[in-house]
């Protein structure tokens, strides 16, 4: 049952973990500067889901060290995970309808 | 076949461990994406109840209210690195630093909770948002809000209390080096998420000028 506290060692360094922090405060700056350059919605919420899950991805990577975990630990969590995220699209298109549906419009 | 369980140790004697993890890690991973689940169908039903309100409401002005966020982002984010450097300090066996790196993360979370309070304060107190009424008449907003961001803020206070319990603990010569790093793992999840309400409910309702 050892065998895990040497990956804790073999995991990134200090001067990785920086790097990750500085990538993840630029990729923030970027999205307030999208936010005052008044970007038109549908872009900007493109751009921003973007940055989002790259900087999501940079967290669970690095700080949450899966990227230094066994591929089988990733495979068993993030693929369903990711599926049942995207199945909750499915209500979207009604949602897009009721603002039409109402009297008025 | 005895003598070949004895070489090798067989998964049927509980000594394999098929994601080389402890079970407390496995275990907080298990929570983290159930819990995922849960603030992913939050961040959905707040986007369809904005997609269905063709007038719903902007009300966070660049200047103070964007600004006001950004740092708290800033906050969490910073929290999220003090909390690695917890973990590679407690992996070397030193204990001292781990507990300073873990006050500086809770230092981090502390600062995002009273910042975001008294923003909540302000929109409940000055410009009239609770969850059931505002003043742009789209009482959505202020539900969806809310619990959105209630329930993060839930997190970090919860969040807040377990890094508490650790750093006790680990003052004290009590936990491992896995320990710790659990405690990582539900910290990084809750920076996570921020990192979706943020530019979902602040940044694509920002206004400018």
């Amino acid at each position: 049952m050892s065998e895990y506290v040497e990956e804790v060692h073999a995991a990134g360094t200090t001067g990785t973990y920086i790097k990750v922090w500085i990538a993840l405060l630029a990729m923030t700056g970027v999205e307030v500067l999208l936010a005052y350059e008044q970007v038109p919605t549908l872009i900007m919420l493109t751009a921003l889901l973007g940055l989002s899950i790259i900087k999501a991805a940079l967290i669970i990577a690095y700080f949450m060290h899966l990227k230094f975990e066994k591929l089988s630990l990733f495979l068993t969590l993030f693929p369903m995970l990711i599926f049942c995220i995207i199945l909750m699209l499915i209500f979207l298109g009604d949602a897009t309808r009721i603002p039409h549906m109402r009297p008025g419009f | 076949m005895s003598s070949q369980a004895s070489a090798a140790p067989s998964l049927w004697d509980g000594g394999g461990s098929p994601y080389a993890t402890g079970s407390k890690k496995f275990g907080m991973w298990l929570f983290i994406v159930s819990d995922s689940l849960t603030f992913s169908a939050m961040l959905f039903a707040y986007t369809y109840s904005r997609v269905t309100n063709p007038d719903w409401p902007k009300p966070f002005d660049f200047s103070p209210a964007i600004i006001f966020a950004t740092v708290m982002t800033f906050c969490l984010l910073s929290s999220s690195l003090t909390m690695v450097m917890a973990v590679q300090a407690m992996s070397h066996g030193n204990r001292k630093a781990t507990v300073r790196w873990i006050l500086a993360t809770m230092a981090g979370g502390g600062a995002f909770v009273v910042l975001h309070l008294s923003e909540w304060m302000k929109l409940i107190n000055v410009e009239g948002v609770t969850p059931f009424k505002n003043p742009w008449g789209v009482p959505l907003f202020g539900g969806t809000f809310f619990a959105l961001t209630g329930l993060h803020m839930t997190h970090v206070i919860c969040g807040l209390i377990y890094l508490t319990i650790i750093a006790t603990g680990v003052g004290r010569g009590k936990f491992k080096a896995e320990d710790v790093e659990v405690s990582g793992l539900y910290w990084h999840f809750v920076d996570l998420v921020w990192m979706f309400i943020f530019p979902l409910v602040y940044l694509m309702s920002a206004r400018v000028g």
